[in-house]
């Protein structure tokens, strides 16, 4: 009785709408009458695996990862603070400055990046004070990663990337960080290690859980993504953007959905191996 | 206590200014004078353009929308949330697995993924977009995080003060209004304001679920990606934050308080 309400919405409703989703994918959008066939085919599926859209897959799986090792290596200081040498009214204080930014307004975080990285923002004017904006036009005018300006460059895009989803690699590093017990830090100081040396050796192996379970948001989180692309960047398609612009504009609804089949296999095989990792105890 | 690095200080607290920072500037900005650059040092403050939003209808209906979306999907998935907690607490059933799955899947796969799945039902099924395909929608993920604080409570509850209960005559009825809700209030609060929070702002699945319909988010993206009245987006954009700040630093003093208790 009391499971049947919730299960029915979820199994149901949700439940449902994916395995809807899924026959979407084995239709076919009729290019010439622009309409949807729905005879079974699987000619959607093979217009997923061209080089187009593979190029599509391959850039937002760049950027996935390359924001989960950059989240890792910014996260890693503060989460250690806080674990170790934050005292109890400072801790909670700091927990709640890094939830504040996640439970709050995603968009307009997105757009306070507007803000900044505008040609006229913040971080042009701070750099020209001090003297380094010509780093910044080098950086910029560097192949890939640079652009006309840093809201419309792939760095730039990153950087927001970054910021939005940090706090979902803070927390689990630092609820794993929370449980190496004091003890064995002192046992690698008594035994001559450098502080180093027990960072590398004792904090960081046990560290990993906490660190693949805040990745496995960063990774689901930009592998999904769609109105930082929109907002910032030079509107280069990624797999939310695809997803987003095949239903919408396109009206090709089969191959959107075939589309979205893409994060789920990734973060299928990632959280597979993230349970190896012994990740789920860490979230 | 060891003493502590001045370094691993240093860099702690310039990553939690990374984090304010910008959230401080939208606040900045939504002062500024300037109308049609994002120009910083902004040239002059004024109040000027919080009354030209509160005067402006598009806002006000999108505004009365969100909230009110968010405000039935927050009690829905309050309900959902507490029958599943209650659920896999009390009993272990066949299928006890697969349903703590799908209530964390909505927020586990991207919401571009729940957002096309939800809308391509919606499709296939022929009903019209409304007030509540939103609903539908943001109660899907917002279950999630009401059953999350729901079974943390109730697993710090002992099943044996239900049974005391029972034993002393009470029906089941009444021991659910007498000694379970008083003990899950803390939770359903704390739920409930995040839930509120999660659904006041969310823009993904809102605009697969919306057709023609628009909510505060809404009306910030679709000015983003055209621009027009930037100093009015600035003032809408602070009016979010602020919306969404009360209930999780509200939400955090009562989980607190309650864990003293």
């Amino acid at each position: 009785m009391l499971l049947a309400l919730p299960a029915l919405w979820l199994v149901g409703v949700y439940g449902g709408s994916l395995l809807s989703l899924l026959s979407q994918s084995f239709f076919r959008l009729d290019s010439f009458a622009g309409t949807i066939d729905r005879t079974p085919t699987l000619a959607t599926w093979r217009d997923l695996f061209t080089g187009a859209n593979m190029a599509v897959v391959g850039r937002t799986f760049t950027m996935a990862a390359s924001v989960t090792v950059a989240s890792v290596i910014v996260a890693l200081p503060l989460a250690y603070y806080i674990a170790r040498f934050a005292a109890r009214r400072t801790k909670a204080w700091m927990i709640l400055a890094v939830l504040l930014p996640l439970w709050s307004s995603y968009l307009v975080r997105v757009y306070a990046w507007k803000l900044i990285l505008a040609a006229e923002g913040i971080i042009n004017w701070f750099l020209t004070r001090i003297g380094l904006g010509p780093v910044l036009e080098g950086v910029l005018d560097l192949p890939v990663i640079g652009g006309p300006s840093l809201s419309t460059s792939y760095l730039g895009q990153f950087i927001v990337f970054l910021y939005i989803w940090l706090p979902y690699m803070i927390l689990p590093v630092e609820t794993a960080l929370e449980r190496v017990p004091i003890s064995f830090l002192e046992a690698s100081a008594d035994l001559g290690a450098k502080p180093l040396t027990t960072f590398r050796k004792v904090v960081w192996p046990l560290a990993i859980p906490g660190i693949v379970a805040g990745s496995i948001f960063t990774f689901s989180l930009t592998l999904g993504d769609y109105i930082i692309p929109t907002i910032i960047g030079d509107s280069s398609p990624f797999i939310g953007l695809a997803i987003y612009s095949q239903q919408g504009v396109a009206g090709n609804l089969p191959l959107a959905a075939a589309f979205s089949f893409v994060p789920i296999a990734i973060m299928a095989a990632y959280l597979t191996i993230a349970r190896r990792l012994g990740a789920f105890e860490a979230l | 206590m060891t003493r502590r690095p001045r370094l691993l200080m240093l860099a702690a607290a310039a990553v939690l200014a990374f984090l304010h920072i910008p959230i401080f500037l939208v606040g900045l900005y939504a002062f500024t004078t300037e109308e049609a650059s994002f120009q910083f040092p902004p040239p002059g403050f004024t109040f000027r353009w919080f009354g030209v939003a509160a005067r402006n209808d598009d806002i006000r209906e999108a505004l009365v929308l969100s909230l009110g979306v968010a405000g039935v999907a927050t009690t829905v998935a309050l309900v959902l949330g507490t029958l599943a907690a209650g659920a896999v607490w009390r009993s272990k059933f066949f299928g006890r697995e697969t349903l703590s799955l799908f209530i964390v899947l909505p927020i586990a796969l991207p919401g571009i993924v729940t957002g096309i799945a939800l809308r391509s039902a919606v499709n296939l099924a022929e009903i019209p977009f409304s007030f509540w395909t939103l609903v539908v929608g943001h109660a899907t993920f917002c279950v999630a995080v009401a059953y999350n604080n729901v079974i943390a409570r109730m697993r710090r509850t002992s099943p044996s003060m239900m049974e005391a209960s029972m034993d002393l005559g009470a029906s089941g009825w009444q021991t659910f209004r007498y000694v379970l809700l008083p003990l899950l209030a803390p939770a359903l609060v704390t739920g409930g304001m995040l839930a509120f929070a999660l659904s006041f702002d969310e823009i993904i699945v809102t605009t697969f679920t919306a057709g023609q319909q628009q909510t505060l988010p809404i009306w910030i993206f679709s000015s983003l990606v055209r621009p027009r009245q930037r100093p009015v987006t600035n003032v809408v954009a602070l009016l979010v934050v602020v919306v969404t700040f009360i209930p999780i630093i509200l939400s955090q003093r009562f989980a607190r308080r309650a864990d003293e208790n």
